[in-house]
């Protein structure tokens, strides 16, 4: 059960069922995950929870005195609103400790019909002011907000001063600089949405494609986003962390983002002291090996702060995206 | 470069990519390597869903001949395939042994070694993603089930491929 006085809770993913259980045994507190439908927006193909499966992992995780988390955190388009309904009521008869949800119908619908349930308000929601939480808070109970990546520390003090609910920072993964749940760019390219189909880059329209001198480009529907040379690290096929000629960058830059990774591991302590009470470490995509590393690193990490020791952190660049790392915004709103 | 021979001996060969070997008499054993994982772990193959019906080629490209794998259980296909004759197919994967191995057996995160470039994918992404999130839900170690299949000469075999995996300073045969 998840009590929100544990400073540090680490909150992991979970693709697989495998996956989760790899979770549990390298530490995580809290594991999260989701159904193999539009429900969740990690609606990737070969990737999620049967029913089945995912009573079996609430299980193991109980067992084990883990909390298991549902993402139910897209936004059901309109006249579709009965899946989100039926996971949601299948979520509360397998015993899932919380719902990870950004869709204030689906909130509603939770806290009408579960109200005993946690409410945890996804990245998705975009909830990034105390006047947007509170009203999260108020009208459906929530419990937790998952902040955006766009806030600095000291931000995120100022906000925990004026809200009542806990807060979780992602501390590993995606830069995240998009205002999330709202990016429309798969959507642009693609006709499928990050948001309602759960499909960032829906993988049956990205290619690959490589030419006689090494080079290799990612494409996504129809749409060439990079072009790697033979020796250099690449990135996800996704439309945020393309590189673009122009007239006036003939060359390529990147129009939004580099294809970097967020790692918090130094910024620990100074985000406890800011009041965070959830770490958050992105990846259901990701395979078993990436969560045993990433969770087994910030496990003993967690442990050092919490028992004043200085932390030592295993060095995580190759799982990087780009093989390159950042503090974001966490550090400095002038991250580039 | 992969050689399981022992090092005085490999340097006195071609390397293995190039070693003219005959494909018939291995057609069975991959078979058989098929049908072992298909009976052993069902879940994968349900987890596939359509793409069971996909065509693969795995490209081992330290290896003399690429695979051919189509996982669809009533008429499972795993053989070797000249690279110079592929035959068709809708998605493909290639990398060296020592990289394959690893993340087929969870020691290797398949999206780092492809930032990395050590992974090479073509065709149908969706297919290869997949397969990759199919195999990652395996837990134990599929490599050691197929080693189990051929009694202590296959573990012995095994074993010294695990060893030249870690690395070229554990086997003077890379």
């Amino acid at each position: 059960m998840i009590t929100g006085d544990v400073v540090g809770e680490l909150v992991c993913p979970a693709g697989t069922p495998a996956s989760l259980r790899t979770a549990v045994d390298a530490g995580a507190d809290s594991i999260y995950c989701g159904f193999q439908n539009a429900t969740n927006a990690r609606n990737f193909p070969g990737l999620n929870f049967t029913p089945k499966e995912l009573a079996g992992a609430v299980d193991y995780a109980h067992e084990r005195g883990a909390n298991v988390l549902l993402a139910l955190n897209s936004y059901p388009p309109a006249g579709k609103f009965e899946l989100w309904r039926e996971a949601a009521d299948l979520g509360a008869e397998l015993d899932v400790d919380a719902y990870i949800v950004a869709d204030m119908g689906v909130a509603r619908y939770i806290s009408e019909k579960h109200p005993d349930r946690r409410l945890h308000l996804s990245v998705q929601a975009a909830a990034a002011s105390p006047d947007a939480i509170n009203y999260y808070v108020r009208e459906f109970g929530v419990k937790r907000v998952v902040l955006p990546r766009i806030l600095t520390i000291p931000e995120i003090h100022e906000i925990k001063a004026e809200i009542s609910a806990e807060i979780e920072t992602f501390i590993f993964g995606n830069h995240g600089l998009m205002v999330e749940g709202r990016c429309s760019l798969t959507n642009y390219a693609t006709g499928l949405s990050t948001n309602m189909d759960g499909v960032c880059s829906p993988a049956h329209l990205v290619e690959y494609v490589k030419d006689s001198a090494g080079n290799m480009s990612s494409q996504l529907g129809g749409y060439t986003i990079d072009r790697f040379g033979p020796d250099e690290s690449a990135g996800y096929p996704t439309i945020c962390k393309g590189r673009y000629c122009n007239e006036v960058q003939p060359d390529g830059y990147y129009a939004f983002e580099e294809p970097i990774s967020l790692n918090l591991s130094k910024l620990l302590p100074d985000l406890m002291e800011a009041g965070v009470t959830a770490f958050k470490i992105e990846g259901r995509q990701r395979s078993r090996a990436y969560v045993r590393k990433v969770v087994s690193a910030f496990r003993a990490a967690v442990d050092d702060v919490r028992a004043g020791r200085d932390p030592k952190l295993a060095d995580l660049v190759a799982l990087t995206e780009g093989q390159k790392q950042t503090e974001g915004a966490f550090k400095t709103k002038k991250w580039r | 470069m992969l050689n399981i021979l022992p090092a005085p001996l490999a340097r006195r060969l071609p390397p293995p990519s190039d070693l003219p070997v005959p494909l018939l008499p291995l057609q069975p054993v991959f078979y058989r390597i098929v049908r072992r994982v298909a009976a052993k772990h069902p879940e994968l193959f349900e987890r596939l869903g359509k793409h069971q019906r996909t065509d693969f080629i795995i490209d081992v490209t330290d290896f003399p001949f690429a695979l051919h794998l189509r996982p669809y259980p009533p008429a499972l296909i795993l053989r070797a395939v000249r690279r110079e004759r592929l035959p068709k197919h809708q998605a493909a994967i290639a990398g060296d042994f020592r990289t394959l191995l690893r993340m087929i057996d969870a020691e290797e995160d398949g999206d780092a070694i492809f930032f990395s470039r050590e992974l090479v994918i073509s065709g149908d992404t969706e297919a290869i993603v997949t397969l990759r999130n199919a195999m990652d839900d395996v837990e134990g170690s599929i490599a050691e089930d197929v080693a189990e299949m051929f009694g202590p000469p296959g573990k012995m075999a095994l074993a010294r491929l695990n060893k030249m995996a870690e690395g070229p300073d554990s086997e003077g045969a890379w």
